[in-house]
């Protein structure tokens, strides 16, 4: 299985998630933002970080750059397409996924171990984790999940939310909810689900030395379904 | 152009006599932008004038030493030609005047130190001091400086790992910034600052200079009055942004061959590393100053010279280099301009415009700046406290536990760590919060531990003993977490060295890390010295920040505090003689300020650390953690809260009263979690090396009890504990 992750200036988490992409089987290769094309993948991540600096708004240069049109054409015609933190919020600023990621509610950076329950598993992404809820990691300060009413009915209706903050027995409430995102959403998927972003990391929790090793379902599930 | 004369020189922050002897030396009276570029080399902060005499005596050698002092970070051997390259520097007068900027910029300027030797950050670390938690400056001062690490640390993607926040009313008016950073580096691939060669190019690379920091050197070297707040413009603007475009390509133009000699423009910039350079090299340097890209119109020579804009590197390359490295520089989009070339005139000459606006010998700037031999005096050691037994008899252990928790030196720092990112890089294994914080070397099995110490109480009764204590519990750390203590980086923060009594804290304190340095062959390979900490006539209490690093060579045999399993025993190693004085008991329950500081053996120092370490080797021990503020009680508190055991305290069999026992602060102590199957081995093993040790208890339930004097739920305690912060700051 062929993966591309996309390198911006300000990236970040590019490493951390070429070493997660090869541990779990991947044939990773790194694309620089300043290329026009992809190579053939299979999978195409944006990783996280703070692209060109996200002194604008987060993602949002990162979503005119040059390499974003190739993104785009790849996400169009079904392609997997996996944003993480930066890479979530570059996705929303596309337009490849609805609502945006506004400053965290408390306004400080977070940076810790979170409980997040899996909403729907038809699809690549989640379909052969057996467990419901999963042990990640957040680190951002952007990641307050918000959309309009008809944005959110329609993300509803046609089961794009991907996983929500809860706690480690799956209740999903304000209680568990760290940043003040809208029904705790900390990932969504498109209508087809070929793209997914989500706020918390799971390329750092690939070894029980680290945080932890949810991750490493989440890999390993993604390999298997591909 | 304006004139030069003594008033300007003073303003300048020279001394009329040092005034006097620029002139001599250059046997005419300095131009403008040659007294700038005088009082930038010659103040306390590039020049050392004040500590140089006394910094000659650290103990900076060792076989794993690869660098000591004098680059622009130290550099240890970690084996397999791995070496890890680290620096703590100050931030302290900025971070006063403007706490994001001022933070922020302090820890890229410890990166750039660091990425400049070629090694790639891989871990940064923090020491900050506020003032008291009433001071009404001390929430938003600490919201700032907090913010401004965080934000430049996340984004720059290097993850803080350790730290220390202390609050103390003596930093009211001055708040103390520390930052430090570990890279990695091959140690045959390591970039030094010293130029050689003629004719070779001198290339600027980075940000482009603005009239940010102007003076921010000067800045560091004075003392604060009420006009302070004036002085913002002269705190540098941070781009995290920029830097990391700048690391990264720093790091691509070193993995060639095209670079003799690189320095980060950081205090005094283009001025102090050029003329570094040059001195190292025993060299004369030329600069264009119409080449250097600037960020604003009209700036003139002075102002380009002084400028301590952030992000901005100066390198000499090999001839005709220039067109392979411009090509990195453009890929990053970063500024990359040919300024100037060495040369063997040993002077600096400086021209714009096509005229030369500056001719100065580089000896006068760095081997003639003024040493000052100052007058200190000693601080005798303060007389013992006597305790009486009415003063323990209304109290309850419980009761005093519940309230040293809550000390705001001592209850949890969540709220301060939770926003860094302490996990990106994906080799953190050991987070803020325990004894010491570690990382992997990527890809390998080794794992090296970081942490940052002060203790200012110690030092302020004490200087020589505080001096050797903070050494001390750094290499605790180390032990703690089952590294291999390698060396230690320094950042000395103290009062004005014009006053006998500040400069003599001074002098003690390094006297003190010295020879706890040399006799546990744990050597300072970097570090600077930061005074002038004083606001109308009001000093801080001496603090040296001790950062220190150790080698695993197997990360998998980490150790860490949480306790493990129900019926393990826990020991304490080390002799408990229950000296409070000093203690944050004696100061938070018995209102005692006064008496010494915890007496430092050294020879007991030593072997109780490499007993653990001998114990740790041999797969004895399941939970370690070093005895420091607060005592024994408040360190299984500690151990308790984090894994949500609790522990059964055996009856005392020492004489020591149960309150000196439990909240005494001697030194040289550990707590370690063993398997009753293992007992009698360690018993064995510790009495054949002679090492003192108590069998405090058992991993028992979710209490802390010691038979009728003390009951407490963990979940009461940590609720205390994990919260004071947190309420705090929302107050």
């Amino acid at each position: 299985m062929k993966s591309s992750v996309i390198i911006f200036p300000g990236s970040n988490c590019d490493r951390d998630m070429d070493v997660a992409l090869k541990k779990f089987g991947f044939d990773n290769q790194m694309v620089w933002h300043n290329d026009v094309k992809i190579p053939k993948s299979d999978l195409i991540v944006l990783p996280g970080g703070f692209s060109y600096g996200d002194y604008l708004r987060c993602g949002s240069i990162a979503g005119k750059s040059r390499i974003i049109k190739s993104v785009i054409d790849f996400a169009n015609s079904g392609g997997l397409v996996l944003g993480i933190c930066n890479g979530f919020q570059i996705l929303t600023e596309t337009g490849l996924l609805p609502g945006i990621l506004q400053q965290n509610k408390y306004l400080n950076f977070i940076c810790k171990n979170v409980f997040v329950k899996i909403k729907n598993k038809e699809n690549k992404y989640f379909k052969k984790i057996k467990k419901e809820v999963l042990e990640l990691h957040i680190a951002h300060n952007e990641g307050n999940y918000f959309c309009s009413n008809d944005e959110l009915k329609s993300i509803e209706d046609n089961n794009q939310i991907a996983v929500t903050y809860c706690d480690h027995e799956g209740n999903d409430d304000e209680k568990n909810n760290p940043n003040g995102a809208l029904k705790n959403i900390a990932g969504i998927f498109n209508k087809d689900k070929n793209i997914l972003g989500m706020m918390p990391h799971p390329e750092r929790m690939i070894d029980p030395f680290l945080s932890g090793e949810d991750g490493s379902l989440f890999f390993e599930n993604l390999i298997e379904s591909l | 152009m304006i004139e030069v004369n003594e008033k300007i020189a003073i303003e300048h922050g020279l001394k009329s006599d040092e005034y006097k002897k620029i002139c001599n030396l250059l046997k005419r009276t300095p131009n403008i932008t040659e007294l700038g570029i005088f009082s930038a080399m010659w103040n306390e902060h590039c020049s050392y004038k004040s500590s140089r005499k006394h910094l000659k005596k650290l103990h900076t050698k060792g076989n794993q030493v690869i660098q000591g002092p004098g680059e622009n970070a130290g550099v240890v051997d970690i084996e397999d030609d791995d070496a890890i390259v680290f620096k703590i520097e100050s931030h302290n007068h900025p971070s006063f005047i403007e706490p994001y900027q001022g933070a922020a910029t302090g820890v890229g300027g410890i990166m750039r130190d660091v990425f400049t030797m070629g090694a790639r950050p891989i871990a940064n670390l923090n020491s900050i001091h506020f003032g008291s938690p009433d001071h009404e400056k001390t929430r938003n001062l600490l919201r700032g400086v907090v913010k401004g690490i965080g934000g430049y640390g996340n984004c720059i993607g290097v993850p803080t790992i350790a730290g220390q926040t202390c609050f103390d009313e003596s930093y009211n008016g001055n708040i103390l910034v520390n930052a430090m950073t570990l890279g990695l580096v091959n140690k045959n691939k390591i970039f030094y600052s010293k130029a050689a060669g003629i004719n070779k190019p001198v290339i600027y690379v980075g940000s482009k200079t603005g009239r940010d920091g102007i003076h921010g050197a000067s800045m560091a070297s004075a003392i604060f009055d009420d006009k302070i707040e004036e002085k913002k413009p002269t705190v540098q603007v941070g781009d995290p942004f920029t830097e990391k475009l700048l690391l990264e390509a720093c790091l691509e133009l070193m993995a060639g061959k095209s670079i003799i000699s690189i320095q980060d423009m950081g205090a005094a910039g283009l001025t102090s590393s050029s003329i570094e350079m040059a001195s190292k090299g025993d060299l004369g340097i030329e600069i264009d100053l119409t080449k250097v890209p600037c960020r604003e119109e009209n700036m003139t020579p002075y102002e380009i010279m002084l400028s301590e804009s952030q992000e901005r590197m100066l390198i000499v390359l090999e001839e005709g280099k220039e067109n392979e490295a411009k090509k990195i520089f453009d890929k990053w989009n970063l500024d990359f301009a040919v300024i100037g070339k060495t040369t063997s005139s040993k002077n600096i000459e400086l021209f714009f415009k096509n005229e030369k606006v500056a001719e100065i010998p580089i000896d006068f700037l760095a081997d003639n700046a003024p040493m000052y031999d100052r007058k200190w005096i000693k601080t005798k050691l303060p007389k013992e406290n006597n305790f009486s037994k009415e003063q323990f008899k209304s109290l309850k252990l419980g009761d005093c536990l519940k309230k040293i928790l809550i000390d705001p030196n001592i209850a949890d720092k969540e709220w301060i760590w939770d926003q860094y990112d302490h996990t990106v890089m994906g080799d953190t294994i050991q987070k803020p919060g325990g004894n010491a914080g570690v990382v992997r070397v990527h890809g390998t099995n080794k794992a090296v531990a970081a942490s940052v110490d002060s203790s200012a109480t110690y030092c302020h009764a004490h200087p020589l003993t505080g001096g050797k204590q903070v050494v001390c519990e750094s290499w605790r750390n180390m032990i703690s977490v089952g590294a291999k203590p390698i060396a230690i980086t320094n950042c000395l923060n103290f009062g004005n060295p014009e006053k006998e009594k500040n400069m003599g804290e001074f002098v003690e304190c390094v006297e003190g890390i010295t020879e706890a340095s040399k006799y546990l062959n744990y050597p300072v390979v970097s570090g600077n010295v930061s005074f002038y900490n004083e606001t109308k006539d009001k000093g801080i209490k001496p603090t040296p920040s001790i950062g220190g690093i150790g080698l695993l060579s197997n990360y998998k045999e980490m150790m860490t505090m949480e306790l493990k399993n129900e019926g393990n025993y826990l020991l304490v190693i080390g002799k408990t003689e229950g000296h409070l004085d000093q203690s944050v008991f004696a100061r938070n329950i018995l209102s005692e300020f006064n008496g010494p500081p915890p007496e430092v053996n050294l020879f007991n120092e030593k072997q109780n650390g490499m007993s653990v370490l001998n114990l740790k080797n041999k797969n004895l021990i399941e939970t370690c953690h070093d005895v420091s503020l607060g005592g024994i009680l408040t360190a299984i508190s500690k151990m308790g809260i984090r894994s949500g055991r609790g522990v059964k305290l055996f009856p005392l069999e020492s004489l020591v009263n149960k309150f000196e026992y439990f909240f005494g602060e001697d030194q040289g102590r550990y707590i370690i979690e063993i398997k009753p199957e293992n007992l009698e081995n360690v018993e064995n093993m510790l009495k054949k090396d002679s090492i003192h040790l108590d069998k405090l208890g058992l991993v028992e339930g979710n209490k802390i009890t010691l038979e009728n004097d003390l009951k407490l739920s963990i979940d009461d305690i940590k609720e205390d504990y994990k919260n004071w912060l947190k309420e705090y700051m929302v107050n």
